[in-house]
């Protein structure tokens, strides 16, 4: 194990997140805020409880998780892409490191800053609306699990992307809408009985569902499901990284 | 020992069907400073890629110090220092920063000792706060030089290392690479500058189209394939050679006040002797002599004129 190589990996993105601060860590709390006015206050004001929960409340875990999903993607895709930009990845395809080693160094310091992400967020939320949280282990799970994930999708498209446009593809045309789809702002079974069929093809609808879960203690799937569905979208992603490096797929010809 | 690089039987075919080389065999020695040299596109690059592991081969085996590049690439990596040709890096890294992460991937405890000294023998020193896109292309090519050494390498490759370096600092480049070498650090360079092998190397090889055409000691090189020509310039101009004389491969120059002999080093007889009582049986009094021997260039282009 190079775990020296692993840790240069992961300080030196780590560095990167501290360099970029304000369109890493302030401006997805900021756009947090603002969903927490808008939704939770000035709206919210006019629903009534969904589940037995405050809207205000009800909306958290699913902020949460929209910044989660939408950060890992957008920051690890770039952690590795840019190497590949500037050419500077021929000195990590040189290094005496394994895969394992720098997809560890980049997915897991992608992984982190969600996790800081998240839980600056939460503690936002708190200031905005009473928050509980029942389970705090499966938050926490659900947290790691779920920035992992999709911090190994990031990586993924960062390398499959051949340019900045592809870069915003996916987190723009994938996540976001499948994220507001996903029971961010609403209980699906508020829906008409076609539509909740379809959302529950929708794997985020099971994250959003599992964290919030986690909070209050009711969810719209069952937590075994959302479990299977994080796991089996982490063992997916694996598959795909093992593959990408086994090839070397667009990074060696 | 080892030798520092082994390359048995390396081929290696793109994606898009263009073989890029074939059949590479070649050995690198510990110690020595080694020149690739060869036409743009000639595979250079490709080479020194598959060896450090940035391009699959095709086929064939490489083994860095004995060990394979690719079952053993730790191994064969952590002894490879590369420094490539295109001005790559962080941009907005520093230049210690840049430096002293590259001894990290590379697995190495820290030692800003040993960064701080690199960065002085490639006058970084100055600029170690320095934010990468803003040094001059000189310096972020010393910067990655420095990136190179950080780990201590034992073998290092630099792939054109002084293009776009001015003559001053290609100079002192050359200083340091010496220097390493007499570290006991083996130099792969590839190199466009032709005077940069003359001056650097032990020995050279051309690759053309993918193949190793000759591999050589310099000095072997330069003596057998090298070209002399004996000018006299003479006292008296003439208006054309004597008879007696027609049997050398002499040339008079247009304006008749000179003799232009081309000889082959090689041959055991180069016939200067026999040439010089001609002339002076035929009383032909010259002023001066110079001899002229071709450089490595003028080996370099008729080698690879005669390997189309």
């Amino acid at each position: 194990m190079n775990l020296r190589g692993m840790a240069a990996i992961y300080r030196s993105e780590m560095a990167r997140t501290r360099r970029t601060l304000l369109q890493s860590i302030v401006s997805p709390v900021l756009s947090t805020s603002l969903y927490f006015v808008v939704f939770g206050s000035a709206i919210g004001s006019r629903i009534t409880e969904v589940a037995g929960i405050s809207y205000g409340a009800f909306i958290v875990p699913g902020l949460i998780m929209l910044m989660l999903l939408t950060q890992s993607v957008s920051n690890a895709s770039f952690g590795i892409f840019f190497p590949r930009f500037s050419g500077s990845i021929y000195e990590l395809l040189s290094a005496p490191v394994s895969y394992m080693e720098i997809v560890m160094g980049y997915v897991g310091a992608a992984a982190s800053k969600s996790i800081l992400l998240g839980l600056i967020i939460l503690g936002t939320a708190g200031l905005f609306v009473p928050l509980q949280i029942a389970h705090p282990f499966w938050m926490l799970l659900f947290l790691v699990l779920t920035a992992f994930t999709f911090s190994l999708l990031g990586f993924i498209i960062g390398i499959w992307a051949e340019g900045f446009d592809r870069l915003q593809l996916v987190p723009l045309l994938v996540i976001t809408p499948l994220t507001f789809l996903g029971g961010t702002f609403y209980s699906i079974d508020m829906l008409p009985p076609f539509w909740q069929g379809v959302t529950l093809l929708n794997p985020v609808v099971y994250l959003v569902s599992g964290f919030r879960w986690s909070f209050y203690g009711v969810g719209d799937v069952s937590l075994a499901a959302s479990l299977a569905v994080v796991v089996a979208f982490l063992a997916v992603s694996l598959a795909v990284v093992s593959w990408i490096f086994r090839s070397g797929y667009r990074l060696k010809p | 020992m080892p030798p520092a690089i082994s390359v048995t039987d390396l081929s290696k075919t793109y994606a898009s069907g263009f073989q890029a080389l074939t059949g590479i065999n070649l050995e690198v020695k510990a110690g020595e400073i080694f020149a690739l040299l060869g036409p743009n596109g000639a595979g250079k690059t490709t080479l020194i890629s598959v060896i450090c592991g940035l391009v699959n081969p095709t086929s064939g085996v490489v083994l860095v110090d004995g060990h394979d590049n690719i079952r053993d690439y730790r191994a064969a990596r952590a002894r490879i220092g590369l420094v490539p040709q295109e001005l790559t890096n962080e941009a907005f890294e520093t230049v210690w920063n840049s430096v002293s992460f590259s001894r990290g991937l590379f697995g190495k405890a820290p030692d800003p000792a040993h960064i701080e000294r690199v960065l002085r023998s490639l006058a970084l020193w100055e600029k170690r706060n320095n934010r990468l896109i803003t040094l001059s292309g000189g310096m972020k090519r010393r910067v990655l030089i420095a990136k190179a050494l950080s780990h201590e390498p034992t073998i290092l490759f630099l792939d054109e290392p002084t293009a776009g370096v001015d003559v001053e600092l290609r100079r002192e480049m050359w200083e340091v690479v010496r220097g390493l070498r007499e570290s006991g650090v083996t130099i792969i360079l590839t190199t466009h500058y032709i005077e940069e092998a003359e001056e650097m190397a032990d020995r050279i090889g051309v690759i053309q189209r993918g193949e190793i055409i000759l591999v050589e000691n310099k000095q072997t090189l330069m003596q057998s394939l090298g070209r002399k020509q004996l000018t006299l310039e003479l006292l008296e101009p003439l208006v054309s050679l004597p008879n007696a004389l027609s049997d050398y491969p002499l040339t008079l120059s247009d304006d008749g006040q000179a003799l232009v002999y081309r000889y082959d080093t090689q041959q055991e007889h180069t016939g200067i002797t026999g040439m010089l009582e001609e002339l002076r049986k035929a009383g032909i009094q010259f002023k001066d002599l110079h001899t002229e021997q071709s450089s490595l260039e003028d080996i370099f282009v008729n080698l690879v004129r005669e390997n189309p």
